[in-house]
């Protein structure tokens, strides 16, 4: 497991990578009252903004973390967005990515990385 | 930057897991450990207390009651001379373009006026106040003292269990209790749609009565967070983004809060700063009006989106003022302003977010029923 410094964890799953936001993430944010995903197929390259997430406070832009494609989404989100609250590294995950350029991974943080880096 | 200022309940709201920011020069509580989401639901359940210490609380006095009514009446379109003694009402002070300075509630209380105005607008308020009123009328803040409301349909009872003469008012009455050997005073009313009370405490005792309070039960700490989807929710203004200088009252669909005495044709007509614009959009009507929204997808649309009458193409007609999700409702709420061929419940327009034409409905205000105990 990765961890980028927009605090998404990444989760390679076979040949796709699985990407949601940390449970710090989720706390600073608030309860989540919608997602907007993006559609399967979607060729993303790193950075591009790729799911809009609203808490009761604010939006916020989740960036593509790797150049690739969406291959699968959480369905379950849109309809249950407090999901992201409940269970932000596990059940809500936000889609799932073929990397074109897997090398990309190597630039993202450990967990002990990540945890220095929110402490 | 100068450094924030604390309200008197500052480390009660650090000892009670709050998340400060700065609001209006003050540290504030956006929310506690609950969260913003529950934090609303608990108000509308049970009751709610907040801090709202950061508001200015002044006094009027220096002349005679009907004096001083008269007095108050030159800078705000409001009928405060038929005010009875401890009753309260909602005003703004306007400008000489119409525009409004701030909104505020006033209060008779028999040998001065008691009111309270906006954290933001506070010094500008009493400056103005002490330029425009006659000499001889002492405007003067009482910054020795903190305010808390309390808010929710367990409010009554909650307080009536420290003083049960709290049960005896009605809305927008005022009255002075004593709550757990604390003097204060008290007013029937809120910025959350839901009966309740704003009780103006000594600054020093107010951490007390905030724990005498939070002992109850029924009661929970509420941030500005809640704060501001319960009042969106409730349909009410929030100055400097629902209404501001440019925005006068009948735009800002506040001409309910006018009253007849002071309105063409009335005993008083006039005689406020710029009657002349806000009277004759009154009679006559403006070129927008404060709508409510109800954004027709899940996505919550917030202060600033365009609004469109079309689903594309065309020229903005509007903008949102406040917006945001509302948990009472489960569904994302704003108000706006729209011109007035489209302010008809029903109406639908467009707001654009994040480069798409969403649909929303116009929509009556309040979303959520008001429950006051008139």
């Amino acid at each position: 497991m990765k961890f980028t410094e927009e605090h998404e964890w990444l989760r390679p799953e076979d040949d796709v990578i699985v990407v949601g936001i940390t449970q710090h993430a989720a706390t600073q944010l608030g309860d989540i009252v919608f997602v907007e995903l993006p559609e399967v197929g979607t060729e993303v390259t790193k950075d591009d903004e790729v799911v809009v997430i609203e808490s009761v406070k604010a939006a916020s832009d989740i960036l593509a973390p790797l150049d690739g494609e969406i291959v699968e989404i959480n369905e379950a989100l849109p309809d249950n967005p407090a999901l992201v609250n409940e269970d932000p590294q596990g059940e809500a995950w936000f889609f799932k990515i073929r990397p074109s350029e897997p090398q990309q991974m190597d630039e993202y943080m450990d967990e002990a990385g990540y945890l220095a880096l929110i402490s | 930057m100068s450094e924030l200022l604390k309200t008197p309940l500052h480390d009660l709201h650090v000892k009670l897991g709050a998340r400060m920011v700065g609001f209006a020069g003050y540290a504030m509580p956006v929310q506690y450990p609950a969260g913003v989401m529950a934090e609303h639901l608990h108000t509308r359940a049970h009751a709610g207390l907040f801090d709202v210490s950061h508001m200015g609380q002044v006094r009027l006095d220096g002349a005679a009651p009907g004096a001083l009514a008269a007095a108050l009446e030159t800078l705000i379109p409001q009928d405060v001379r038929a005010l009875g003694v401890n009753r309260q009402r909602y005003g703004f002070l306007t400008a000489p373009d119409g525009g409004i300075l701030d909104d505020l509630m006033f209060a008779n209380r028999g040998d001065h006026l008691f009111v309270v105005v906006n954290a933001a607008c506070k010094v500008a308020d009493i400056a103005h106040m002490r330029a425009a009123l006659p000499a001889g009328i002492a405007v003067t803040e009482l910054a020795d003292r903190a305010l808390l409301a309390l808010q929710g349909p367990a409010a009554e009872n909650v307080l009536a269990a420290l003083d049960p003469a709290a049960r005896d008012m009605r809305f927008m009455d005022l009255r002075d209790l004593t709550l757990a050997g604390l003097p204060v005073w008290a007013s029937r009313s809120g910025y959350t749609g839901e009966d309740g009370y704003e009780i103006s405490v000594p600054a020093a005792d107010a951490a007390a009565l905030a724990e005498a309070l939070l002992a109850h039960p029924d009661v929970a700490p509420i941030g500005l967070g809640a704060r501001d989807s319960l009042r969106l929710e409730a349909g009410l203004c929030l100055y400097g983004q629902d209404m501001d200088t440019a925005t006068t009252p009948a735009e800002a669909a506040l001409g309910w809060a006018i009253q007849k005495a002071r309105r063409t044709g009335g005993a008083r007509a006039g005689g406020f700063p710029g009657a002349d614009t806000i009277l004759a959009q009154l009679d006559g009507g403006t070129d927008r009006l404060r709508v409510g929204l109800r954004p027709q997808s899940r996505a919550p649309m917030r202060t600033g989106v365009p609004l469109f009458a079309e689903s594309e193409g065309g020229v903005q007609v509007g903008e949102i003022t406040s917006g945001g999700f509302g948990p009472t409702l489960g569904a994302p709420v704003a108000m706006g302003y729209v011109p007035p061929t489209l302010a008809q419940p029903g109406t639908q327009i467009f707001g654009e977010l994040r480069g798409k034409r969403l649909p929303l409905e116009v929509s009556t205000l309040p979303f959520v029923p008001n429950r006051f105990k008139r």
